[in-house]
């Protein structure tokens, strides 16, 4: 991989790319809420593609952190890419880990929504099914990332804490195997 | 089906296409393309919704008092809005007419909260490596990070000013997202004087961040008048929610709607009744619906929500330093900044310097430590709430069965009412600065610089769902078929 050009005896920047698929960016909004936290870790990681960059596809990286379920064909593209390119990929949030509210379609026929939403309920006029060739296609139902690909570490909740997520990318950071302690692993 | 100039070519058979995926420094899944003809003139463009979602179907069979939690999960950077506007339609199928003076008011410190930092985030994380380096400057550099290098201080004082809306939220809700504080039918907790001490200390200092990134917008403004009063600007009806008295209230009001010179199309209307009022139409390209006022039809009915159609169509802000900066950008540049499609920047900081201002004076009003938290009558059967959300007017509307289950749900969220306008924008950017010319990763960002100032949140407005007639499987790590994309239109 390209190496980031460091000045001498400072160890090199960890590569992190993130992506939210079908997730409400909460996640990426918890990130954020390391505050003024944020400032330390840009001297010691460097962002690949991100909602936070305009770098739109996801190159070498150390470390892949992916918001949200699978529940189009775009979003197994974009998933299948940060696994082969990311050494540790890393599943963050409720939606990630087991599909989270999304996944409470899953009992729904699509066919019979759609129907509802663009031709039935009131309120919308002359109906129809949005079906241009550049829409994708939506899955059938919602999965989580390890069902498509796999992944090393599972952050839970919803979402994860900001101290959760500065916990977990410090013990990356350092070289430790990251164990998120007493109070910040919750499930909701 | 109505359209537009741009919106779809002739013959799009022999045009090549360019396409920005995913957009970045936005929220939620979006896509625009451009279809260009062979002397690179642009003949169609258009702001694709991506992503699917099911919220107001997947909600029905649950308990109503789920709703607030459950919807909010629409999005993670104003989640508050859709809590909030799902409790106030909840109020009313509780027969909560009059929320208790606590509960009204930890809820609009909540939401004073969510705008404060939503705000930051959008002007100070997604948008301001735009205006500080220029439209095509360096991708390396044009984000967050770039700008603590370049500006330290700006990139600081946007990261406070965010953390403190977050701390206003955790204190109000629970949690800084997703929180639970907002329940039909009031609140379930109180400010302690230990929170409400905390939150004072450091309000002063905020309010006074705020009036500077007010200042800071408009000196962008002076450094290149001729870009910012035109860049993708166009006339525009708008839609906006209004105090009895013409005051800018993001909480609660009736619906003003105006034509792009001004003139009243209704005004102070009970949005009890919103579906008298604004229709949707579906186009086959985007899963976000496109509404449009009724009495002016499709063709003509369009509008623009959000901080800049507030700003300027409020009588008055009732915040002293907001209504002086609201009064200044109204006579600016004679009026044109007040028209531009990049005085949303402006407009959106002088909405954070007022929602500072309102924390400010709630946070000396005792009511917010008060311990009588819930309301409530006789039980209706619909109810509907509207809030004016950071991105615009936002509008959720709940039928609850016997049994206490939602029998039906319908949201339309901000970012959907500005879907025409969106797609304008990026066109006039696109037949200004991307027309005959040879296309480049810069010239593309400025269709992206469009599409940011109205800070779209792409995962409010994915909130239906879609599907194509083809077919394709996905099969997991081992080779095994999972899944398959439906086919047909059912």
């Amino acid at each position: 991989m390209p190496e980031t050009p460091a000045t001498t005896g400072a160890p090199r920047k960890l590569k992190v790319a993130t992506t939210s698929l079908a997730g409400c960016f909460g996640c990426h909004m918890s990130f954020l809420d390391i505050d003024e936290r944020l400032f330390k870790l840009l001297e010691l990681v460097e962002f690949d593609r991100s909602p936070l960059t305009d770098i739109k596809h996801c190159g070498r990286c150390d470390v892949g952190i992916v918001e949200g379920g699978i529940c189009n064909a775009e979003n197994v593209h974009v998933l299948r890419e940060f696994r082969a390119n990311c050494k540790i990929l890393v599943a963050i949030g409720a939606c990630a880990v087991t599909g989270g509210l999304p996944a409470q379609r899953n009992h729904l026929d699509l066919g019979q929504c759609l129907q509802e939403v663009y031709l039935t309920d009131p309120g919308v006029g002359e109906g129809m099914i949005p079906n241009d060739p550049e829409l994708p296609l939506p899955l059938d139902k919602v999965h989580p990332l390890h069902e498509v690909v796999k992944v090393d570490y599972f952050i839970p909740g919803c979402p994860p804490s900001g101290d959760a997520i500065w916990r977990f990318l410090s013990d990356l950071i350092e070289g430790r195997t990251p164990k998120l302690g007493h109070g910040l692993i919750h499930y909701d | 089906m109505s359209t537009l100039p741009l919106e779809t070519a002739d013959h799009p058979g022999n045009l090549r296409r360019v396409v920005i995926e995913p957009l970045s420094r936005v929220e939620g899944h979006g896509k625009v393309t451009l279809l260009m003809d062979e002397d690179d003139h642009v003949q169609q463009a258009r702001l694709h919704i991506v992503e699917f979602r099911a919220f107001e179907k997947f909600i029905q069979g649950r308990p109503y008092w789920e709703v607030p939690v459950m919807v909010q999960r629409l999005c993670g950077i104003c989640p508050v809005s859709h809590h909030l506007a799902a409790s106030k339609a909840l109020d009313q199928v509780v027969g909560a007419t009059q929320l208790t003076p606590t509960a009204e008011k930890i809820r609009r410190l909540m939401h004073y909260g969510q705008i404060l930092q939503s705000h930051a985030l959008h002007f100070f994380h997604l948008s301001s490596p735009d205006l500080l380096f220029g439209f095509g400057s360096d991708v390396a550099r044009r984000n967050i990070v770039g700008v603590a290098a370049a500006h330290p201080e700006i990139a600081r004082r946007g990261v406070l000013l965010r953390k403190y809306g977050q701390e206003v939220i955790r204190h109000t809700a629970g949690k800084r997202i997703h929180g639970t504080g907002s329940v039909p039918g009031g609140v379930n907790k109180s400010l302690t004087a230990a929170e409400r001490d905390e939150l004072k200390q450091d309000i002063y200092q905020i309010v006074a961040w705020s009036r500077d990134a007010v200042h800071l917008v408009r000196r962008l403004f002076e450094q290149d008048l001729e870009t910012y009063r035109s860049f993708g600007s166009f006339e525009a009806r708008t839609l906006s929610l209004i105090r009895a008295d013409g005051a800018m209230d993001l909480y609660h009001g009736g619906l003003r709607a105006r034509q792009a010179d001004g003139r009243t199309i209704f005004d102070h209307v009970d949005y009890s009744h919103y579906w008298e009022q604004i229709s949707e139409e579906v186009k086959a390209w985007s899963y976000m619906k496109f509404p449009y006022l009724r009495a002016l039809g499709r063709e003509d009915g369009w509008y623009r929500v959000g901080p800049l159609t507030r700003v300027t169509r409020c009588d008055f802000i009732p915040t002293p330093l907001a209504d002086r900066e609201r009064r200044e950008f109204l006579a600016f540049d004679e009026g044109r900044a007040a028209r531009a499609t990049l005085g949303f920047h402006w407009a959106r900081m002088i909405e954070m310097l007022h929602a500072a201002e309102a924390i400010k004076d709630l946070l000396h009003d005792d009511d917010l430590l008060g311990s009588d938290l819930m309301s409530g009558g006789p039980r209706q059967a619909r109810g509907v709430g509207v809030i004016e959300a950071p991105r615009g007017t936002l509008i959720h509307h709940y039928r609850v069965d016997e049994n206490d289950q939602v029998a039906r749900a319908n949201l339309i969220v901000s970012t959907t009412h500005n879907n025409h306008a969106m797609n304008i924008a990026i066109r006039e950017v696109a037949r200004k600065y991307l027309d005959g010319r040879k296309i480049t990763e810069g010239l593309l960002n400025h269709i992206e610089v469009a599409v940011r100032a109205f800070d779209p949140c792409l995962s409010c407005a994915t909130h239906a769902m879609g599907k194509m007639p083809l077919d394709v499987e996905l099969v997991d790590a081992e080779g095994r078929v999972i899944d398959h994309l439906v086919r047909g239109s059912t």
